[in-house]
């Protein structure tokens, strides 16, 4: 009588052996099939509309952004929702590719359950797989540091190949010099908040341009100077407002309206000395990211001193990045505190907007990237692009191994894993067959996506690669076979190197699933 | 359901809302908790051994866990039924006494209550079964001991222990990196051990994970890993030879606990509480000074004021830091955990060579790393891994890890593994069974058949004959007595566990069996069921 029906409460689910596998293998194909059309230069976009008031919409074809919005039920779906995430957060690009990967790695398996193969000898396949395939990349990998011309170049075609697949396709030579140039003035370090990303609605995406300086959005107050040269800045985390006495439990108890007056007249004077000590540090310009009341405001313009107030926290810690200044919150000690240098400041018009310019700043690796665009969603995606080629470039920069794209690392590990197939004995070498098969789906995908035969290109590909030494890749512009070399056509080997393994971890997870338990949804009082 | 009648055939009501419950009683009631033990056990039957398959489980939230591990399917699992919580239980406590262990443990218990039912079915009485498998469990204790070895190893030899972890290691997902992990499992236990009193606080070892990297980078701090950063973004990223002053005060002014009032009525009294404000974050600071300190790790927060004050008096300082890790760095750093600024010395200042932030990937996250302390015995296991689950699942795995590696120093007595001890077990019951005159004989008899089923379910799971192989393997046993011999899971073509390195603790082993008859004499007794029944 009991049965595991009772074992377990009411509303929660067991799936057993083969169901279980059957509907983590559905599920995870599904978010692939669902990312797949987005893959390669020709892939499409997806609108998405969210729940929330407003419905905003967002118009994207960044895997790891159409993943994160959606609301997949299915658990193993779930994992292939968190690689991607991952892959964004650790080297920014790939976050399509992995998923699909990783869905055509578990098509395959699906295949070789149905044909009783234990998943645990498919794993060990895959693992054996993985490793030769990562050998293989490895040693195909080229490295440009010494010669700095040359890695210049290999930066700008991986832009160039990262941007091809995103909205700013059209002006890929454009942001990807834009993008390198910055990354470029990083020198080495992985620090991207030293890169400023300004969205300003207007213009055409082309108009959008590096400045060289820092760009602050924010607004000089009234009747303060609106351009300084040689300026010393001090920036500051104060209250200008009232400048509250914080101990506790203090409060301002009176008993006749002079007493008020005299207490305002002391917190005057108190604000007046602040403001006294603070032009004390021959400073003439001011940035606080608090608020500045305009009492404050008022003794600023009377010294002519510059004074910006309300700058976000980000903005702040930028600010005294790139100035050298440190952020100061109290005023007492002028000769050590240290002030940011730069060597001109500005109000300037993008558009509409006027923005606060600071150029010739002190650290000379920060940078600002202002976009143009036609509407929110162009420069949201943009940003998302321009993004994703950041992280790709800060990352090769870092590990500057790079290899050809276009299809050819999948067509040169999918022969070197064919290869060592053939030479493993028993069930394992079907495994390690289909983890083959799952690469070469991928530019099969691409050229799918861009309307191509693909087909006919995949098998060309295939002959093209049975040579040592092939440059093959698919060419999508022209439709056809192409030496990758010559079209420019770049990728990072760490990204590649990332998308093969988490890909393969994922797959190896959820393949090694027998059983699926759904607790009972958590009873949610009905807010309707 | 009633209990009694009177001669009218009307039921005496003995049980407060007696119509509502349901109640099962004799025979039925011991069938119903078996069925439900053993229902539990076969969830968990398919998780055992090196080619054990993981579960996916869903929580009440929608969180996706992916594990192997007995104790934590069944922590998550939200099982009903009494007997099934009887059965998690069960698989707990062998991971708190233990740590290892925790899916062979309900396995057993499953097969011995299955073997139970079939005797139960012959009309034994439930209490001569308990009996008869009390007394096999104890000599299946003492054979356990008889083929037990003492483990050798040396701080300057730990390749045996690596060994034993590498044993339960490659049964989880993260099995493709053991070698890594298990030595990096051994070198914490090692460095936290007591090898005079072998003892081991596991409290020492702190476990940490980040999401993205690959398994590889994995790595031992000899320090203590803390997920925070320094509170003014200008702080030195790096600080050797630091002095660290740890509070459990905020760097704001005092609150005094007492309701009161502060009343402002002039302007003098205005200015006076304003200076004595500020007189406030100077002193604090000041303090942390002039007692020597390079770094100041606090529990709570700062305000503005003090935090620049810090930054300008060129003292890194850290915040929000949880009283867990402020534990840990005190222990590690020799420092003492200072509740007020005014005791604050030189002596309560905690030493460390190296304390550093690093970043990751492409985010903002960084940790501060607390190393070369001045008690090094305090160490993090940093983990990296390519989703939040495999996070999880590989700190599941290295704690079972620890555990092993722990209970070695703890006491140094093996059973070699792959069901050999079990096959060792049921061959010495079975032979012990012929010689006891009673029912308890064929108690015995199915308690060596229970045993059976562990080598078994480990065949099944790794795709080779149960029955075939188990037979095999048992004859043999029998012939070159020989009780190293076990299941070839990993198809390596031989069978002899010593040549495999294929072991587990003895103590975890008797644990198991005894734990297991344990649960299972409990269910046997039930003889009545009263539940209120919702239907």
């Amino acid at each position: 009588m009991a049965t595991t029906g009772e074992l377990i409460k009411a509303d929660a689910m067991e799936e057993k052996g083969e169901r279980a596998r059957m509907a983590s293998f559905i599920g995870a194909m599904a978010i692939a099939d669902l990312v797949k059309s987005t893959l390669g230069p020709k892939g499409m976009d997806k609108i998405l509309q969210s729940t929330g008031r407003g419905h905003s919409v967002t118009v994207t074809n960044d895997g790891a952004t159409i993943l994160k919005s959606l609301h997949v039920d299915n658990p193993a779906a779930k994992v292939l929702v968190d690689i991607s995430k991952v892959q964004d957060d650790e080297v920014g690009d790939g976050t399509t590719s992995v998923v699909v990967l990783a869905g055509e790695l578990l098509r395959e398996a699906e295949k070789l359950v149905a044909l009783k193969i234990h998943p645990m000898t498919i794993i060990a396949g895959y693992r054996m797989a993985a490793e030769a395939a990562r050998s293989a990349l490895e040693a195909a990998v080229r490295d440009n540091r010494d010669d700095f011309e040359k890695f210049r170049s290999d930066l700008v075609n991986i832009a160039m190949t990262t941007l091809s697949s995103k909205i700013l396709s059209q002006d890929k030579v454009h942001f990807a010099n834009l993008a390198v140039d910055a990354v470029l003035r990083l020198k080495g370090s992985s620090n991207m908040e030293a890169i400023q990303i300004i969205k300003k609605c207007g213009g055409a995406l082309k108009d959008s341009f590096l400045d060289e300086g820092f760009i602050l959005d924010k607004k000089i107050g009234v009747g303060q100077p609106k351009r300084i040269e040689n300026a010393k800045i001090l920036v500051a985390n104060t209250a200008m407002d009232t400048d509250k006495v914080k101990i506790y439990g203090a409060r301002v108890r009176v008993d006749s309206m002079s007493k008020v007056a005299d207490i305002e007249a002391a917190e005057k004077i108190k604000m007046r000395n602040k403001v006294d000590k603070i032009i004390g540090h021959g400073i003439n310009c001011f940035v606080n990211r608090q608020l500045i009341y305009n009492y404050p405001e008022e003794l600023f313009a009377d010294a002519g001193i510059m004074a910006i107030e309300h700058a976000d926290f980000d903005g702040i810690e930028r600010l005294a990045l790139v100035t050298g200044g440190e952020i100061t919150s109290t005023f007492n000690d002028p000769e050590n505190v240290k002030l940011g240098h730069c060597k001109l400041i500005e109000e300037i018009m993008i558009g509409e907007d006027k923005l606060i310019h600071f150029s010739g700043v002190a650290m000379g690796r920060a940078c600002t990237i202002v976009l143009r665009g036609a509407s929110s969603h162009v420069l949201d995606e943009a940003e998302r692009s321009l993004h994703d080629a950041l992280c790709v470039l800060v990352q090769t920069v870092q590990d500057s191994r790079v290899i050809w794209g276009g299809g050819w690392p999948e067509f040169l590990m999918s022969r070197r894993v064919e290869e060592l197939g053939r030479k493993t004995p028993g069930k394992k070498s079907l495994a390690i067959d289909a983890f083959a098969t799952a690469l070469r789906a991928i530019p099969t995908i691409i050229a799918d996506n861009a309307g191509l035969d693909s087909a006919d290109l995949v098998s060309q590909l295939r002959a093209a690669h049975s040579a040592d030494g092939c440059r093959s890749g698919i060419d999508i512009i022209s439709g056809k076979v192409g030496d990758m070399e010559k079209l420019g056509i770049y990728e990072a080997f760490k990204v590649k190197q990332a998308v093969l393994m988490s890909a393969t971890e994922a797959s190896e997870m959820i393949l090694r699933v027998d059983e699926i338990i759904k607790c009972a949804p958590r009873q949610r009082e009905d807010r309707m | 359901m009633a209990l009694a009648f009177d001669e009218y055939g009307r039921p005496f009501i003995i049980i407060r809302d007696q119509e509502t419950k349901s109640r099962v009683r004799g025979l039925d009631a011991q069938k119903a908790n078996i069925m439900a033990a053993k229902a539990v056990a076969r969830v968990l039957r398919t998780s055992l051994g090196p080619n054990g398959m993981d579960k996916m489980l869903q929580s009440p939230d929608g969180d996706v866990t992916i594990t192997n591990d007995g104790a934590t399917i069944l922590e998550q699992m939200e099982i009903e039924n009494q007997i099934g919580k009887l059965m998690v239980e069960l698989s707990r406590s062998q991971d708190y006494e233990i740590g290892d262990g925790t899916t062979g443990v309900v396995v057993l218990a499953g097969a011995l209550l299955e073997q139970a039912e079939v005797l139960l079915e012959r009309g034994i009485h439930p209490i001569r079964v308990a009996e008869g498998y009390e007394m096999a469990s104890k000599l299946a204790v003492e054979n356990l001991t008889r083929i037990g070895q003492t483990f050798e190893f040396s701080p300057d030899n730990i390749e045996p222990l690596v060994q034993t972890c590498m044993t339960t290691l490659s049964s989880k997902i993260v099995g493709r990196c053991k070698r890594q992990l298990a030595e990096i499992a051994v070198k914490a236990v090692l460095a936290v051990a007591d090898l005079e009193r072998s003892d081991v606080n596991l409290d020492l070892i702190k476990v940490e994970g980040k999401v993205g990297g690959k398994l590889e980078d994995t790595e031992l701090v000899y320090g203590i890993v803390v997920d925070k950063d320094m509170s003014h973004p200008q702080m030195p990223k790096e600080i050797r030879d630091a002095k660290i002053a740890i509070l459990t005060c905020p760097f704001e002014p005092p609150k005094p606990k007492t309701k009161h009032k502060v009343d402002i009525d002039s302007v003098e009294k205005f200015e006076a509480l304003q200076a004595a404000e500020k007189s406030y974050f100077n002193e604090m600071v000041q303090q942390c000074k002039d007692a020597g300190a390079t770094l100041v790790i606090c529990q709570w927060g700062f305000d503005d004021e003090a935090n620049h004050l810090l930054m300008h008096e060129n003292l890194p300082a850290v915040r929000w830091v949880g009283g867990v890790e402020l534990e840990l760095i005190a222990i590690a750093t020799g420092g003492r955990i200072v509740p007020r600024f005014k005791e604050l010395t030189p002596e309560k200042l905690g030493k460390a060579g190296l304390v550093r932030e690093k970043g990751f990937g492409t985010t903002k996250d960084r940790m501060l790393y607390i190393e070369q302390c001045a008690n090094s015995r305090a160490v993090t296991i940093f983990i990296r891994g390519g989703n939040k689950m495999m996070i999880e699942e590989t700190k599941r795995s290295l704690h079972d890890a620890l555990c092993v590696a722990r209970n070695l120093i703890r006491d140094k007595a093996i059973v070699y593994g792959g069901g050999a001890a079990e096959i060792s077990c049921s061959l010495a019951v079975e032979a012990a069974a012929d010689k006891i005159s009673g029912v308890e004989q064929y108690a015995m008899r199915a308690f060596a058949d229970a045993l059976d089923m562990v080598p078994m379910a480990l065949a099944e799971n790794s795709g080779l004959q149960p029955i075939n192989t188990l037979t095999a393997v048992k004859a043999q046993q029998v012939k070159e007595q020989n009780p190293h011999l076990g299941i070839d899971c990993n198809d390596v073509g031989t069978n002899d566990m010593r040549e495999q390195n294929v072991f587990e603790t003895l103590i975890g082993k008797k644990q198991q069996v005894l734990l297991a008859t344990q649960v299972v004499k409990m269910i046997l007794k039930i003889d009545d069921v009263i539940s209120p029944s919702s239907y």
